[in-house]
């Protein structure tokens, strides 16, 4: 086994008394006092997470953004510069190599932010399929990421010298000063919640983390591990990749519809989808709340008369809800809001209703 | 960090605590469990006049990451059962030595109680675990 990576921020976490695990072969904070607390600030005020671990891959010049447009699911020649989105690298049967955003700098330079346990595997999609290596680099060890996330997030950033932060609209980046080190702040996140990602140079991580947990502290900014992340994430429905996304699963099933541009197409896996799309789908990603006291966790199974018709591939409780709940691969039939099925706990089938997304 | 561990009760090296009385046991699990579960958000309890064989699983404590079993700390029947944590088993986090207690079990062995750790003997193995 290979050792864990940490992040810059390491001992930072350590002093802030935070209990490590393991996640994408990093040893990160799960949580530091409790992750219904971490949730709520989120929701209330403000958490700031160590993304450190997500990995950073860079394109440059004509060929280099030329070649990440085919592996793309979106029109990255019409993404234009300060822009962000959200999209997927699929393989040739349709299936998701990884779920990513994608960042146009200029004309001449363009960025992913990908998964962490896919940093290797993207990378070596990535030089499989160009013909020059020539202008891609993986930045990620290089690349330190916090996320700011809750409604307080622009207030906190104006107290540590980026009042510009406030008027970037949602998936819009741009360079900027945090706490005097420069970077590039994104108003995006991975928590349903308005916030930033702040992309830095990792020798510069501590300094920044330090200064925007101290002045946030006032406006109830809480440092929050991956276990609210995860919480957080699942209110929203948005996917984890390995749970609901993976080499085989279709976007189409996940309901990412709307992150895979079919009408221009020109990627791989375009075609695979489109004759997927046209079969039509055997089965669909839904949120669900059970109505019985329980946890549903991922991995359960899904049944309806006995049967087993899908599987649970997160679920948890939902701090702001108060309720279980769960995102599971169900037939066609068993999708709309208000149809019913069990979730097989420890043998106990504990009744669940399929609910619109995102949760909250 | 530190842990509470009170010197009248007994321990099992699942982290449950025992009180034993005239002619029944408490069980609920210790601080150092309830620090490391975390938030706790469901307690699935056995029911009363159930029989349990000592180590044997009698139910499950969940928080919002972790799943793990409550195992018997000795053999005999259950006689209570602590309603309050169906719903509200944050209890547990808050006063996991009082009102978080668990079940009540009338042993049907009484020496089986003396194979128990006592306090130092348990925050011996807890100094280990959490370093």
């Amino acid at each position: 086994m290979t050792a864990l990576k940490r992040t810059p921020l390491y001992d930072a976490h350590q002093r802030l008394g935070a209990r490590m695990i393991e996640f994408g072969g990093f040893e990160l904070p799960v949580q530091y006092t409790s992750i219904r607390e971490e949730h709520c600030a989120v929701r209330e005020a403000a958490g700031l997470f160590d993304a450190s671990h997500m990995g950073r891959i860079e394109f440059e010049g004509a060929a280099a953004i030329a070649a990440a447009d085919g592996l793309f699911s979106r029109n990255l020649a019409g993404l234009e510069p300060g822009r962000v989105q959200y999209g997927l690298l699929c393989n040739e049967t349709g299936g998701v190599v990884d779920d990513i955003t994608c960042y146009r700098v200029s004309e001449e330079s363009v960025f992913w932010c990908v998964n962490a346990s896919n940093i290797e595997k993207d990378h070596r999609w990535i030089l499989d399929h160009v013909a020059s290596a020539t202008g891609v680099h993986n930045a990620s060890d290089e690349t330190g990421l916090l996320a700011l996330q809750g409604p307080a997030s622009a207030a906190i950033l104006s107290r540590v010298g980026a009042p510009d932060a406030a008027a970037l609209r949602r998936f819009r980046f741009a360079r900027m000063q945090v706490a005097d080190c420069p970077a590039f702040v994104s108003r995006t996140g991975y928590t349903g919640a308005d916030g930033f990602e702040i992309y830095l140079n990792s020798d510069n991580l501590p300094q920044v983390f330090e200064a925007l947990l101290g002045e946030g502290e006032p406006l109830g900014l809480l440092p929050a591990g991956l276990g609210a992340r995860d919480t957080l994430r699942l209110e929203a429905a948005l996917p984890l990749y390995g749970h609901e996304l993976d080499d085989e699963t279709s976007p189409l099933a996940a309901g990412l519809e709307r992150f895979v541009d079919l009408e221009v197409g020109g990627f791989i896996g375009a075609d695979a989808i489109a004759r997927d799309r046209d079969a039509g789908l055997d089965r669909r990603l839904v949120g669900f709340v059970l109505e019985e006291r329980g946890v549903a966790r991922a991995g359960c199974v899904v049944a309806r008369a006995g049967e087993t018709i899908g599987r649970v591939t997160s679920g948890g409780p939902s701090p702001t809800l108060g309720k279980s709940i769960g995102l599971a691969y169900v037939p066609v039939g068993v999708t709309e809001p208000g149809s019913g099925f069990q979730v097989v706990v420890r043998d106990r089938a504990l009744q669940a209703r399929v609910v619109e997304t995102p949760f909250v | 960090m530190d842990f509470e561990i009170p010197d009248e009760l007994y321990y099992t090296r699942d982290d449950e605590w025992v009180l034993s009385e005239d002619d029944s046991v408490t069980v609920g699990v210790t601080d150092f469990a309830q620090q490391q579960l975390g938030d706790i958000v469901y307690v699935e309890l056995p029911s009363v006049g159930d029989q349990l064989e000592s180590e044997m699983a009698f139910g499950v404590i969940e928080s919002v990451k972790a799943v793990s079993d409550l195992n018997a700390p000795v053999s005999g029947q259950v006689i209570a059962i602590n309603e309050e944590l169906v719903d509200q088993p944050e209890i547990i986090n808050e006063e996991c030595y009082g009102g978080g207690w668990i079940i009540k079990i009338k042993p049907s062995d009484e020496d089986e109680i003396e194979t128990l750790l006592d306090a130092d003997s348990y925050r011996k193995i807890i100094s280990k675990r959490s370093t």
